[in-house]
């Protein structure tokens, strides 16, 4: 039999590709197919009504996803022919990369798991599609970053182990427990936190600084899986708005639980880009702008309007913001002197700003840098010059819920840090936080059992007693050239012997003090 | 408040003091010293005396500020767990009331931080 018109057109390719999915059951009872859907108190009375951020179907998403592979893969193989590492700016800049690596890839994983999961327990088919789109561009990001930066690999030191430092090093059970977090609540939970809390109200703060980070220090590599992301990224985004709008549409009383929702999602949001902050002001080598800046803009800004938007649902900005407003003249500051201090646990190097990055920070912090933060980064330099590069040799307090060393200071006063303390059930609980401590009043049980890299330490669960054995056999880490100061370090000497320069005696002295 | 969950939600602490095989967590923050960043995390034998946690475990780990040699902690101002506290040398830990997971804190007046920046 002859078929005329064996082509669909898009509309019912649409339709067959996506809602046609799905059918209601006959022999088995919808709640025993979708379990997950109601214990978190959401109701939805018509999934109908989802609107599909956009109409893509399948064979469309592979036709775009390959040609875009394509292109991808072509600049990364030219980049490593030509020895793009040799372009950057400042090998500091790689240390921005081994954040990253070891920080951010893992997430996007971790991002895929997730979104495979709730693909799974919605039964509405619009909405199951696209998580299960979504999970599929997570699962492109996290290989096509480490795609991106393996070049590196073969030229610096710190990026040979990333997914299994994020497992195991101290700071980087900050993302791993944000994303465990997200991942082990349920289906709607999940999309709040990382589709709209994440994805749309915060995904800029991160994707901006690293990408245009990259642009601006000539990693090519990087700029182009960043170009390759970002209609991918402009897809989350849409989902995340339509995934909140619909929830909220759907019954008055997913209000209550979205707004705690979005304050808790947005403080741990805000808490682990921290990170982001600090890599911004302190290590690229150009900077793109200050992490205040970026906040203004991608926070105050845009997000500003769209709690406006939001505002007819009877939802508000989220609980602390004025804080994390406040924070933005303190974070970077505060996340980088921690690293700096604890500098023999981690894989990348770090440094004192030199002068001109100094008075870059005085220009951007008008009110805090000179007041706060230079004396003591001055100091540090002085002693570092000396021959006393400055670390902490003593374990930090870690917050219970972000896992964050308790850092940050009270917004009314940033000389005394915002610590809280409360007894649960008898035993005593420490947060960087009231943000923190109340995500942890709530839901106790979550937290109680929180992996906290320093008591395990303590506890002996790491392989030794001492940091260097932590270091070395449980991270992985290879002292002496992963970790420590920058200056003297292999790759300072690799990267001045690139550029045709030898190491001076500033360089030897401070590798004689690390070592 | 507690767990939404599909199943009955419940993990014992993983910080219990029976994990840390005899000894415990104590936390001491030094106010106006934020060259530490945060509040030190000591694993400390409950039986040492008060003093000998000053001499063996705090003065080491502040030894590298500028303003050590002149912080005289026990004729500091000390609070624990926030309430104010009167430290005794010659007490051990346990007997001052220190259980696991307190916190100390010892202000030194007049010492402010690095060139007074709290730092």
């Amino acid at each position: 039999m002859v078929v005329k018109n064996k082509k669909l057109n898009l509309k019912d390719k649409y339709q067959y590709l996506t809602r046609d999915m799905a059918w209601e059951p006959t022999y088995q009872k919808k709640k025993d197919i979708f379990p997950d859907e109601d214990f978190e108190g959401i109701k939805i009375t018509d999934w109908s009504q989802w609107e599909d951020p956009f109409r893509l179907t399948m064979d469309a998403y592979w036709k775009y996803q390959a040609e875009k592979e394509k292109k991808l893969y072509a600049i990364f193989d030219a980049f490593a022919q030509n020895n793009g590492h040799q372009n950057i700016s400042d090998a500091r800049y790689v240390n921005a990369l081994k954040l990253f690596l070891s920080g951010v890839s893992p997430l996007e994983h971790a991002a895929f798991q997730g979104y495979a999961k709730v693909g799974r327990q919605f039964s509405g088919a619009g909405a199951r599609v696209a998580c299960q789109m979504q999970a599929i561009d997570e699962l492109r990001h996290s290989q096509t970053q480490q795609h991106a930066m393996s070049h590196y690999n073969k030229h610096f030191n710190g990026l040979h182990d990333a997914a299994h430092m994020h497992d195991r090093v101290w700071f980087l059970s900050v993302p791993k427990s944000f994303f465990d977090d997200a991942r082990s609540a349920g289906p709607f939970e999940f999309l709040t936190a990382i589709s709209f809390s994440f994805e749309y109200v915060l995904t800029n703060l991160l994707f901006v600084p690293f990408m245009s980070g990259a642009a601006y220090n000539g990693d090519m590599a990087t700029v182009t899986f960043g170009f390759s992301a970002q209609s991918d990224e402009a897809r989350h985004m849409t989902l995340g708005l339509e995934v909140i709008k619909f929830i909220l549409e759907q019954h008055e009383d997913n209000v209550p639980i979205v707004q705690r929702w979005i304050d808790k999602w947005f403080w741990r949001g805000f808490r682990l880009l921290s990170l982001v902050g600090m890599m911004m002001d302190y290590m690229l080598p150009n900077k793109v702008m200050s992490w205040a800046e970026a906040w203004e803009v991608y926070y105050e800004q845009n997000g500003g309007a769209l709690f406006k938007d939001l505002e007819r649902y009877g939802i508000r900005p989220p609980k602390y913001q004025d804080i994390a407003n406040d924070a933005k003249h303190h974070v970077s500051h505060q996340a980088w002197s921690t690293f700096y201090q604890y500098s023999q646990a981690t894989n990348f190097h770090t440094w004192m700003p030199e002068k001109e990055e100094m008075d870059w920070l005085s220009e951007k912090y008008p009110d805090t840098f000179d007041k706060y933060y230079r004396p003591r980064f001055e100091h540090w330099a002085k002693e570092h010059a000396e021959g006393r590069r400055f670390y902490n040799n003593t374990l930090p307090q870690l917050c219970q819920v972000c896992q964050i060393p308790t850092i940050f200071t009270e917004k009314e006063d940033p000389t005394a840090l915002s610590h809280r303390q409360i007894v649960h059930e008898g035993e005593r609980y420490h947060f960087c936080s009231d943000g923190c401590c109340d995500i942890f009043k709530h839901e106790p049980e979550k937290y109680v059992q929180a992996w906290l890299p320093v008591h395990q330490i303590y506890q002996g669960n790491c392989e030794g007693g001492d940091v260097e054995t932590v270091v070395s056999k449980y991270y992985h880490i290879n002292i002496g050239e992963d970790n420590f100061e920058y200056i003297g370090s292999p790759d300072h000497k690799r990267w001045l012997s690139i550029k045709g320069k030898s190491s001076d005696t500033k360089a030897d002295s401070a590798k004689q003090d690390a070592a | 408040m507690s767990v939404n969950a599909l199943y009955d939600y419940k993990f014992e602490p993983r910080d219990k003091v029976e994990n840390f095989h005899g000894m415990q967590l104590l936390y001491v923050y030094w106010p106006h010293h934020l060259m530490y960043c945060s509040p030190f995390a000591m694993l400390v034998q409950p039986d040492m005396t008060f003093g000998a946690f000053v001499d063996e475990v705090l003065k080491p780990a502040t030894a590298d500020h500028p303003d050590a040699p002149q912080a005289d902690f026990l004729a500091a101002e000390w609070q624990l767990n926030g309430e104010p506290f009167t430290p005794d040398a010659s007490a051990t830990l346990k007997d001052c009331g220190i259980d696991h997971k307190s916190m100390l804190t010892v202000t030194t007046k007049g010492l402010d931080g690095i060139a007074g920046s709290a730092s």
